[in-house]
């Protein structure tokens, strides 16, 4: 509570801090907003941001590098940005992925202002205007008011932010909407115009805001959804050229919302589900590939039998209940793994070399990983892996000693940190790797056994004894 | 009916002849040993196909966290493990006072795999060990049944121990316990006894040292092979059986035997101290006079023996009352005459409920009951008398020594429940002899009938001592091939046989197939035991209803709740039942668990139980308990809950706290 306070605090001195140096702002200004919409999605735990933000240059010269701010608070949540440039009119857009790499902009005078520049694919002429779609995925951001629950009550949480959009240039006209899970919110704070139907709350327009305007709100509502992290996960990848692919995936779950107060009653949590442990979450669902085969579920102490698996040509569904159900600050570990066939991951590129292509992801559905670390062991004599990642991830390598190994497996070791459902992207690793390794394990046992039995004969024929 | 005197002419191609069958039958039996094996190992493994690989109850809970302990940190590390996780605030030397056979077993294993790069956990290891043991078992079985009674007792033997209901109980996959390599060890040393009362080897006579060393490692019952050793070892005296063999077979176990079962530090000096080991240490001085007598005996003249033994019995009759009365003197002074709680409930089956209500509160420390004989050794049971029959068919010193050990083991068993497994080893060897015998005497009935009274046998003149020389039979035609590697009847009883007179062909064949259908009929009720009776695995409760099956996982949900959401120092309480699996799979402190080594922190813990909320909340914290576990069955009707063992926390609370009194708990003390 009293933590909650001063970060209350915290925020609204960083407040006026930015309103206070807004004067002496200098970053790039030949960029005009001439309108900003941002719809906030607060209906799980993960929030969404989408910013449509109309740019136009309104400078002398042309430019190709739009600013976006963003509070240091809200960065230290952010879990990606991603921005795209709307081409066309009307029913026929397309979008353009564009490139966005946080910056430093050394004269910037609000301190604590973080910054993300966008560079656009064509630079954007005099008078010219172009239309970029932001997405913005926070995590960790809702505070769960009041901090500890009863097995009874529902979970309220705070959703803090500003009226205005943050930004460095002038926004000619801004619209912010946000959307709450339910109709249930408990209070907002107004900036006219506002006004609330059903589960959104309209913020806006507001016309001609200066650069660093802000005008801090929050919303306090209800959010029952399943506030459920995954601390730490490791997936294995292990890839056997003799035809399957086993996929280890150690799991280190949390309930991150407001914490459980007092007993937890198995009867009440039974008999009456409607008013008993709505923010608690018993099952969890996780999307595997298809023609999954061998998927086992268990923990330290064993399996826990409450899984459902259904497949189907295109996916297969694992549904799994951890051993109990997980309120506020509950913990759950265990691991799930399943074997896959080669043919479907691992393909020959034209260079001589074999990669194995994968879903760099979570498979349970909308989790948010706090460290995702995925590691693909190559076969015993592989060389020169390179992993190919659509973002940047911290890789190293590492040796494994599985079953009859002499020198050991290659080990690319691929870490993550904030990974939320929305970075689910193919990955690659590249490999080179000899086909008569493969026989080498066989011929090993092979003569090994051959060995033993020569022993067998000689021990046989030989006569040891001092008498005759 | 033997013929050393073969003519000469015919002796390269009998030798050649026989040779080849003599390889012949090895191999087969070599394969039958092989298949009783594999029998033995799968049908301990429906527990892992019915439920999963999990490890079972209660103490192989604690088995397998020593062995993880020890396979995480090495042995120098286990020696000295102090564990501070139970007995709070107490604590509790493992290295000291476990029984190590087991973990070092299993934890070789591991470090073994693991070296050569597989992979396997110690979970698996651990619920692996036990199946594997008892196909070494049934081996170890073939070899000491085929020194007493020949290869086809032997082989009938290992079968019938492979599936024997009674030893499947405690070595199904997942049931971790002592009993899981020290049924193999006890058996083994048995047979490398036997193999050195045969041979008269110095050489096994070392390995039998060995092998009761590992027998001392794995079980507290290696007690029952130090007195039944010198038990056997007098009977042969007694018998007027002493041989130098005896000798060689008894002396070295117990000097280097004690020795080196003086080295396990559960057991230490009480290896000498204790009276469980006195018998053997009497019998060992009883040996030796006796050893001198025949020696002197040697030397003298008749005349002048007898006057030696009358002078020297007169002498030592004095000397042996004198000692004797400073033994008994010096063995009643100490408070349980010098012998453990369990060791006396043994000899006294009223004891432990009488002293010990902590020994008579554990199910398998009671008697058994009848039905629990027909269901742990089945047909086994009305073999035993016809193979302790054959034994006597002659009387050799193993002969009388598996007589010995079926005498012992059955008294046992009907003390405590738990000992049935030491029975049914010895079960199998006399059933093996009695039904290899009995197809002995049929098929040799057939034999006859078909060829004549033609002496178409050769000796095999590899085999040992002069009562057990083996011989063959040539040209059996059977039915099945096993049988033609247990057609090896000692020669007496062909003889014997050949007195009787042969049963007329198709009556023998029609005994014969009802005798094989006893075996048979025997091995459906046994896989069925293996199957529906033995093996759950306790930790996992399923039941079948019309609506399928239903697992109730509670106990793991409540041990994986503490693990994960309680601090890593916090205490649970808890009945002493499930405190080696709160240490094991959640990790929490415990304040009592199954190894009952202190009756008055037991009965804290019982008096806390039975006590108004008040007072059981002081008593707990003055334990610093946060979190107190507690099994109630009552919604799905789970029989073994705590308010089923309730009278007993009652009656171990009040037997050291006189405030808690039984009669105070009960309904017609209320009304």
């Amino acid at each position: 509570m009293e933590a909650r306070i001063r970060a209350r605090v915290n925020l609204a001195l960083t407040f006026f801090a930015l309103l206070f140096f807004v004067a002496g702002s200098s970053p790039p200004r030949q960029f005009v907003i001439s309108n900003a919409e941002r719809r906030i999605d607060l209906s799980s735990h993960i929030i969404n941001v989408h910013l449509t933000l109309k740019v136009e240059n309104a400078g002398t010269r042309s430019a190709s590098e739009v600013v976006l701010a963003l509070t240091p608070t809200e960065v230290d949540h952010l879990a990606m940005v991603d921005a795209s440039a709307i081409k066309g009119k009307r029913k026929k857009t397309t979008s353009v992925r564009l490139e966005v790499k946080p910056t430093e902009l050394p004269d910037a005078p609000p301190i604590d202002t973080k910054y993300f520049t966008i560079y656009l694919a064509n630079p954007l002429n005099s008078g010219e205007s172009t239309t970029l779609e932001v997405l913005y995925v926070f995590t960790h951001f809702l505070e769960p008011f009041p901090a500890e629950i009863a097995q009874s009550e529902s979970q309220l949480v705070f959703y803090h932010d500003t009226a205005l959009i943050l930004s460095p240039y002038h926004i000619k006209q801004q619209t912010t909407f946000i959307k709450t899970p339910s109709t249930k919110v408990e209070s907002f704070i107004r900036m006219e115009p506002t006004n609330r139907v059903g589960t959104e709350i309209k913020y806006g327009p507001y016309e001609d805001r200066p650069p660093y305007s802000i005008s801090p709100i929050h919303v306090h509502f209800e959010n029952n959804s399943p506030f459920a992290v995954v601390e730490e996960l490791v997936q294995e990848i292990e890839i056997s050229h003799w035809g399957n692919i086993q996929v280890t995936e150690h799991y280190k779950l949390i309930h991150a919302g407001a914490r459980h107060k007092g007993v937890f009653s198995r009867v009440d949590y039974q008999s009456r589900q409607s008013s008993n442990g709505a923010s608690s979450f018993r099952y969890l669902l996780a999307r595997l590939p298809p023609r999954v085969h061998s998927v086992y579920y268990r923990d330290e102490i064993g399996n826990i039998s409450s899984s459902h698996l259904r497949t189907d040509s295109l996916k297969s569904e694992l549904q799994i209940e951890p051993r109990y159900p997980l309120f506020g600050g509950w913990k759950a570990t265990f691991v799930i793994g399943y074997g896959l066939p080669l043919q479907d991951f691992l393909f020959e590129s034209s260079d001589d070399k074999r990669y194995l292509n994968f879903t760099f992801g979570c498979p349970l559905i909308g989790m948010v990983v706090d460290k995702l670390t995925i590691k693909v062991v190559l076969p015993e004599g592989s060389t020169d892996p390179s992993p190919v990642v659509p973002f940047p991830v911290e890789h190293h390598l590492e040796a494994k000693y599985s079953s009859l190994d002499v020198v050991g497996r290659t080990v690319v070791v691929l870490e993550k940190k904030n990974f939320v459902p929305m970075h689910n992207s193919h990955f690659q690793v590249y490999y080179s790797f000899k086909p008569i390794f493969m026989l080498a394990e066989p011929l090993m046992l092979a003569s090994a056994f051959f060995m033993l039995f020569v022993a067998c004969v000689a021990y046989i024929h030989i006569d040891l004894s001092i008498r005759k | 009916m033997a013929a050393p005197e073969t003519s000469t002419a015919a002796v390269p191609t009998l030798y050649t002849n026989n040779t080849l069958r003599n390889a012949f039958g090895g191999v087969l039996s070599f394969f039958i040993l092989l298949l009783i094996g594999v029998m033995a190992f799968s049908i301990r493994l429906f527990s892992v196909i019915k439920y999963e690989s999990v490890i079972h109850e209660f103490d192989p809970y604690f088995n397998y966290r020593v062995t993880q302990f020890l396979a995480k940190n090495g042995i120098y590390e286990f020696w000295n493990w102090f564990d501070d996780r139970t007995w709070y605030p107490l604590g509790r030397v493992i290295g000291g006072t476990v029984y190590p056979g087991l973990t070092l077993t299993a934890g070789t294993i591991w470090w073994l795999l693991n070296s050569l790069n597989i992979p396997l956990s110690v979970e698996t290891v651990c619920v692996f060990t036990a199946p594997i043991f008892s196909a070494f078992a049934s081996w170890a079985t073939y070899l000491l049944t085929k020194e007493v009674k020949g290869t086809g007792a032997g082989l009938t033997a290992a079968a019938l121990l492979a599936m024997v209901p009674s030893y499947i109980s405690r070595s199904v996959a997942g049931s971790y316990d002592n009993e899981a390599v020290a049924i193999f060890a006890l058996i083994f040393t048995f047979y490398l006894y036997i193999k050195t009362l045969n041979t008269g080897s110095l050489f096994y006579a070392t390995l039998n040292s060995i092998a009761y060393f590992y027998m001392v490692c794995s079980w507290g019952g290696y007690t029952f092979i130090i007195n039944l050793i010198p038990m056997h070892v007098l009977l042969c005296i007694v018998t007027g059986r002493f041989s130098s063999r005896l000798y060689i077979a008894y002396a070295p176990l117990v000097v280097l035997g004690t020795l080196l079962a003086a080295l396990v530090p559960v057991v230490g000096f009480n290896a000498v101290m204790t009276s469980e080991h006195f018998a053997s240490f009497l019998v060992f001085i009883i040996i030796h006079v006796v050893a001198f007598v025949y020696y002197i005996k040697g030397i003298l003249s008749p005349k002048m023996f007898k006057v030696a033994v009358t002078l020297v019995v007169s002498v030592g009759l004095a000397v042996c009352c004198a000692v004797i009365a400073v033994l008994i003197a010096l063995v009643a002074s100490s408070p349980t005459k010098g012998w453990s709680g369990r060791s006396l409930s043994l000899l006294d089956p009223t004891y432990a409920s009488k002293y010990i209500p902590i020994i008579a509160s554990v199910s398998e420390h009671q008697p058994p009951t009848w039905p629990s004989y027909f269901m742990d050794i089945n047909v086994l049971a009305f073999l035993v008398p016809a193979g302790i029959i054959a034994c006597f068919l002659p009387l050799s010193d193993a002969s009388s020594f598996v007589v010995l050990y079926i005498a012992t083991s059955v008294y046992f068993s009907g003390v405590m429940v738990r000992l049935m497994l030491v029975l049914a080893p010895a079960a199998c060897i006399t059933s093996g002899i009695a039904l290899s015998q009995a197809f002995d005497v049929f098929t040799g009935s057939i034999k006859f009938q078909l060829t004549g009274a033609s002496s178409n046998t050769e000796v095999d003149a590899a085999e040992t001592s002069s009562s057990t020389a083996e011989s063959q039979t040539d040209a059996v035609k059977t039915e099945k091939p096993e049988e033609t590697a247990k057609n090896r009847p000692s020669r007496k009883s062909k003889k014997k046989e050949r007195e009787h007179g042969e049963k007329p062909s198709t009556e023998a064949k029609a005994e014969k197939k009802r005798l094989l259908a006893l075996p048979l009929e025997s091995s459906v009720h046994c896989v069925w035991a293996a199957a529906e009776a033995y093996s759950a695995p306790s930790i996992v409760l399923t039941s079948r209803s019309h609506d399928g099956l239903h697992v109730f996982d509670d106990f793991r949900e409540a041990y994986a709740w503490l693990r994960h959401n309680t601090d890593v120092d916090d205490k649970v309480a808890s009945w002493w039942d499930y405190g080696y699996q709160t240490t094991a799979m959640a990790n929490r402190t415990v304040i009592v668990d199954n190894n009952t080594w202190n009756n008055t922190h037991i009965a804290t813990v019982g008096t806390a139980m039975s006590s108004p909320e008040r007072a059981a909340w002081e008593i707990f914290h003055s334990l610093d308990v946060k979190y107190v576990l507690v099994v109630f069955g009552g919604l799905v009707g789970y029989p073994s809950d705590d308010i089923n063992k309730f009278l007993w926390m009652v009656r171990i609370g009040g037997g050291v706290f006189p405030h808690i009194k039984e009669p105070d708990y009960l309904v017609s003390s209320l009304c």
